[in-house]
């Protein structure tokens, strides 16, 4: 037993050999699957943590003139909406248009008015989202005749944008984030109290554990979804707050894994031994009890992310999700989803990113199940 | 167009398997937006639950196809000279489902019911002008000290506590439907029942099956049933509007009284004329909370409303389906002044809008260097969350940090009645009866559940109690005018958008006129063969 | 065994008793009522309405009140559908749902044990791979896609099945397959990890010695032992799919009682909350009954006596 060497390691010499964990990892290593979803979970997380730092734009940057446009890997604006976009920027300033043309990226505008033209008029070029730099070139002598130039604005939104003109490229990196950070906050604490809770039952086992139990039984009955949207009531306006309280009722099928493998590690001649030497419940727990059951928890803990998220996402659809300016991959989805027929662009990438996520999770867990446990394959 | 055949077939199949072997074609599947709280005319609030209890009950008076007011049991009424009577004479015809005639002691009976604290009534507050109605439903004056009076079988008449000039538009709302006494003191409050029904419309309640549908079948006993054309009608509860549409275009239901905002473009590609939208009787607006700093300063609230770019909301967010607001009050609302009242700078463009905006922000202290925060308090619903949005970008001119507060419908609403902890909040007002006062009473310094920026200004209040006690209907349009003018200038809510209400119509549904109270009696529709 | 189950149904009273508790007061804590709804109530009319329904009573005495007339049976009148009694409206769609989930709950552990023998008969080859990507594929896509998606591509598109509302068998089809596309991903799942153990464990390993057919032993054999996990995966599943899904009954318009739980605990309509929260309570207890006894029908090491 591999575990020997552990308990043992005060007393004895250590023995070399491969731990649980080493002979996990190679076992790991040679599952193609998750080995792949390791790299890709990095490399989402990684676009989740920077993602958003070196985004072509702001996630919560409105573009008022591209609202919806479809996803394209050339920039926007389009070469025909350019001068129709400037004649309607130039509506609401009331000049007669002579002249508006494009030569190369300037835009040319000669406009009249007989009351006498504002020189501010740039700002209607400069406000659209089309065009910058709008300058004045030149005024007639009367006031009645100005000829400006703007630069024509190129943007990219590499996924489209969604009902706002927000780039969805950044929404999708900061949904990501956040999605994966509220998914490992709730599994987290969900974590924390189901390992205690289960390992001190399963320890303590007899008239306690029964009690502790009958605690989880009764939880198991309350009805999830009702909890959940009354914590949503609660504590609605905290996204981390909400996400703890999540976790705080996820811990319910955590405590009873735990606890069952408690159970049997306790039966085990190492924790046996370590008791008769006189070492002290609490270490026992810490050192021998808890350290054995992490293969089984982080097995758990990749399926209760997903699982987090998931419920994030059922949230959202109720409309309750993640709140403004932040938002989630459930927030996107659930917009998405009602947009599926006008602008596809909206479900498709932020549930593709979603299917990716989850899929990875998932394989990991495969994964790892197979390499913690021997008896398998 | 292939489509419209594939429609049909698929309806007609869906006929059959509803109505089994019955070969009558005439059921008109209505698509309405959820399920009616209750059926009993006086505990009711919603309009779907009006629209149901349209089709079954005739008031006194109704509205026609294009929501005019239309004589409905009475055949006519005298209006007393100082306003504060009216006389109705009952037409002889009218009778229950069960044959019994109707008679004026069953609207004094209805009414004295609806004013009764016991019932409960959710919208009672509507018939207040009524003599002692209020005192009644305070529970401080007996049910019969109502001052509706049967003269005979066939006069009723009803005194008023002041003149009101829209009293006819108030019974036309589903409160003023009369329930069969009869039915009632037998079956308490299960006469709504299916089993225990009686009505006086031009239809009877044949099932309501909560979720699913309520049926309801033609009236033979109704005075005007040889003008019904259709002989059934389900009422499908639709939750989500985009399932409404779908059934729709799978041709499973005649019409849908909500769209999708987000679908309306594909929906009028696709469907064009059957898109219907229509001008409504409601505003959308955000509450400002004016006992807060520096929302107390009506330098700030307007600064706040003219940098709001209402066609991009109108447009973009709301896809066409609102109308940009440029005063409380909508347009084409009734007893109102001809040129009524508008935003001073409704006609200035956006850019003098901005300048002049920052100019009171600067004035009032604020400015890029000392930037004010606001948070914008909404419900979780529609497209509430993109028009914050966008309306924190517009405000961002101003150099206003926004930061947002959700909550679910009936929390932020207690929040805004009670605890008014929010800096801005989103409501919205849909009339219940075609009058200006509808809507400028939201705001006046002593109502209690409605004033939610906490409005306090007795010149306002005098205003409106001048309008109240003015019997000439010009002379109160001007009053009221003025008050909005003044609701205008001190912008105690930043009115953002006129409601339109929007539908999908089949081109089989004959008779649906677009007005702007969206009513559509089933029994001014057909169904071509 | 009977008297175990009795044993069992009879402790979960306390149980049902502290859930009935921690709803009601929970409900009751949550800002907002009844009444507050996008049309606001004119202060008279609320009082009379807090009156009518007793909300003006002290907490605690609602409580009793509440508990009192629930032992007589009494779940109350509903605060939003004011003409039903709760547990009327539940009457009407409890039926419903039970019927709905009920489908679904069969389609799932056929479909799902069959794709899990599959894909572990087959362990790492093509099949596999495929069983497996499929199923993953059914739990990460949420159903508010996959329904409307459902509706699209079958009810308009092709003009199979009706577009929503349950008239005839033909509607129950594709809400049945949105119900339990994910059941089927986890129940598939579940199956193909324990058959692979069960194919190598020593009574399947001394049947093929026998030389009995695969088919002979995957059923009679292995499938056996390896429904334990999904038999108790399944049993608070089950309670929640034949307790109705607010998502699914949304999209596809059905009048089961999944969407009176986020609509009553939104509408604040705290009677009709109480009695769905019993229902669910009720029926994730008799299920993980279920769920013991089938273990003790399944796997004779079990016993309760």
């Amino acid at each position: 037993m591999t575990d020997m060497t552990e308990v043992s390691a005060g007393m004895v010499p250590e023995v070399k050999s491969r731990s649980l964990w080493q002979t996990a990892l190679i076992r790991l290593r040679k599952n193609v699957a998750a080995m792949l979803s390791i790299f890709v979970l990095g490399f989402l997380g990684l676009c989740g943590i920077f993602g958003p730092m070196i985004a072509p734009h702001d996630y919560a940057e409105v573009y008022p003139a591209y609202v919806k446009v479809p996803a394209s890997i050339s920039a926007y604006p389009r070469a025909d909406d350019v001068i129709p976009e400037a004649q309607s920027a130039l509506r609401r300033a009331r000049l007669d248009l002579e002249l508006v043309e494009m030569n190369g990226e300037v835009l040319t505008v000669i406009g009249t008015s007989e009351r006498g033209v504002d020189e501010r008029v740039t700002r209607y070029l400069d406000r659209s989202d089309l065009f910058t730099n709008a300058r004045v070139v030149e005024v007639s002598d009367d006031g009645n005749r100005i000829e400006m130039q703007a630069d024509v604005d190129r943007l990219y939104f590499l996924f489209g944008t969604d009902a706002n003109g927000r780039d969805l490229f950044s929404r999708v990196l900061i949904s990501l984030r956040v999605s994966l950070g509220i998914g490992l906050l709730a599994a987290g604490v969900a974590l924390v109290i189901g390992v205690l809770y289960g390992a001190t039952a399963g320890f303590l086992g007899g008239r306690t554990d029964n009690m502790m139990m009958r605690v989880v039984d009764v939880l198991y009955s309350l009805p999830f979804i009702f909890f959940v949207i009354l914590l949503v009531v609660f504590f609605g306006r905290n996204v981390v707050l909400m996400f703890i309280a999540v976790g705080c009722v996820e811990w319910l099928d955590m405590a009873r894994i735990v606890r069952g493998q408690t159970l049997s590690l306790r039966r085990r001649e190492f924790v046996q031994a370590a008791e008769a030497l006189g070492v002290g419940s609490g270490a026992i727990l810490k050192r021998h009890i808890i350290p054995n059951t992490l293969g089984t928890v982080i097995i758990y803990m990749t399926l209760l992310i997903p699982k987090v998220i998931l419920l994030e996402s059922f949230l959202s659809f109720l409309g309750l999700g993640v709140q403004e300016p932040l938002t989630s991959l459930g927030v996107l989805i659930s917009e998405g989803a009602k947009n599926m027929q006008n602008a596809p662009d909206m479900l498709i990438f932020p549930a593709l990113t979603l299917t990716i996520l989850l899929f990875a999770l998932n394989f990991l867990g495969d994964g790892l199940r197979d390499a913690l446990d021997p008896k398998d394959r | 167009m292939p489509r419209s055949i594939l429609n049909t077939a698929v309806l007609t199949s869906v006929l059959a398997l509803t109505i089994g072997s019955q070969a009558v074609a005439q059921t008109y599947f209505r698509g309405s937006d959820g399920d009616p709280e209750t059926l009993d005319q006086h505990k009711t609030s919603t309009v779907v639950e009006a629209n149901l209890l349209r089709d079954m009950f005739e008031g006194l008076v109704v509205y026609d196809a294009s929501a005019n007011v239309v004589p409905g049991v009475a055949a006519d009424w005298e209006v007393s000279l100082d306003g504060l009577s009216y006389t109705f004479n009952l037409r002889d015809d009218a009778k229950w489902s069960n044959g019994d005639p109707v008679v004026a002691g069953d609207f004094v009976y209805s009414l004295q019911r609806i004013m009764n604290p016991e019932t409960g009534a959710k919208y009672a507050n509507i018939l207040y002008p009524i003599k002692n109605a209020l005192a009644i439903n305070s529970g401080e004056a007996e049910p019969e000290t109502l001052g509706v009076v049967a003269l005979d079988d066939h006069t009723l008449q009803v005194n008023l506590e002041q003149p009101t000039p829209f009293f006819l538009e108030l019974l036309t709302h589903q409160t003023g439907l009369p329930v069969h006494p009869g039915t009632v003191e037998e079956f308490g409050a299960d006469f709504v029942q299916p089993q225990n029904h009686v009505s006086n419309g031009a239809y009877t309640l044949e099932e309501f099956s909560l979720g699913d549908k309520i049926v309801l079948n033609k009236n033979p006993e109704f005075h005007s049933a040889d003008s019904v054309s259709i002989e059934t009608v389900e009422f499908l509860p639709f939750e989500d509007r985009a399932t409404c549409v779908r059934r729709w275009e799978a041709g499973e239901v005649h019409s849908c009284s909500d769209l999708p905002a987000e679908d309306i473009n594909r929906l009028k590609e696709d469907y064009g004329d059957n898109v219907r939208i229509a001008p409504y009787l409601g505003t959308y607006y955000y509450s400002v909370n004016t006992t807060r700093e520096p929302f107390d300063d009506p330098r700030v609230r307007q600064a706040m409303s003219m940098v709001i770019d209402r066609e991009f909301l109108a447009e973009e967010i709301f896809t066409g389906t609102m109308v940009p607001a440029e005063s409380f009050v909508p347009p084409g609302i009734g007893n109102y002044v001809e040129d009524s009242p508008r935003f001073d700078w409704a006609d200035m463009s956006m850019l003098d809008r901005e300048d002049a905006a920052i100019a009171l922000m600067e004035e009032a202290g604020y400015g890029p260097d000392t930037p004010l925060t606001v948070e914008i308090s909404y419900n979780t619903s529609e497209n509430h969350r993109n028009a914050a949005t966008a309306i924190a970008d517009m405000w961002s001119i101003l150099g206003i940090e926004t930061t947002y507060n959700v909550r679910d419908a009936s929390a932020h609403y207690a929040m805004l009645r009670d605890e008014k902890d929010f800096d801005v909040a989103r409501a919205g007002w849909i009339g219940d009866y075609s009058d200006p006062q509808n809507f400028l009473f939201l705001v006046e310094s002593d109502n209690d559940g409605f004033n939610y920026p906490a409005y306090q200004n007795p010149e306002y209040d005098a205003l409106m109690d001048k309008a109240a006690a003015e019997t000439d209907l010009d002379a109160r349009a001007e009053i009221l005018a003025e008050a909005e003018r003044m609701f205008l200038a001190d912008t105690p809510q930043i009115p953002l958008l006129y409601y339109s209400s929007r539908s999908m119509v089949s081109d089989d549904l004959h008779g649906w006129e677009d007005n702007i109270q969206n009513v559509h009696a089933t029994r001014f529709l057909s169904i071509a063969e | 065994m009977l008297s175990y189950a009795i044993r069992r149904l009879l402790g979960a009273i306390p149980t049902l008793f502290f859930i009935i508790t921690a709803a009601f007061f929970m409900m009751r804590l949550a800002p907002g009522g009844p009444f507050d709804q996008e049309r606001a109530l004119e202060a008279t009319v609320m009082a009379n309405l807090n009156a009518t329904f007793g909300l003006d009573e002290p907490l605690w005495k609602q409580y009793v009140i509440y508990l009192g007339n629930l032992v007589r049976g009494d779940m109350g009148p509903s605060f939003v559908y004011r003409d039903l009694k709760v547990h009327q409206i539940l009457a009407i769609g409890l039926p419903v749902s039970i019927k709905l989930g009920g489908m679904a709950l069969a389609l799932a552990m056929l479909v799902g044990s069959a794709l899990g023998s599959i894909a572990a008969l087959r362990q790492n080859s093509a099949v596999d791979y495929g069983v497996i990507a499929v199923a993953t594929f059914g739990i990460t896509i949420p159903n508010f896609v996959v329904a409307p998606v459902l509706l699209l591509v079958f009810a308009l598109y092709f003009d199979i099945f009706p577009a929503g509302g349950l008239n005839g068998w033909q509607s129950y089809v594709l809400p049945v397959i949105a119900l339990s596309l994910p059941q089927i991903a986890v129940v598939a799942r579940l199956i193909r990890g324990a058959m692979i153990e069960a194919l190598r464990s020593d009574h399947v390993r001394t049947a093929r010695a026998y030389g009995l057919p695969t088919r002979m032993i995957v059923i009679k054999h292995a499938l056996r032992a390896a429904c334990l996990p999904a038999i108790s995966y399944m049993g608070p599943a089950a309670a929640a799919l034949l307790t109705g899904s607010i998502v699914v009954e949304q999209i596809f318009g059905i009048p089961g009682i999944g969407r009176y739980f986020v609509q009553g605990a939104l509408n604040r309509d705290y009677t009709l909350v109480m009695g769905t929260v019993i229902v669910v309570a009720l029926f994730v207890v008799i299920f993980n009954l279920i769920v013991d006894l089938l273990y003790a029908l399944l796997d004779p090491r079990v016993r309760y006596d």
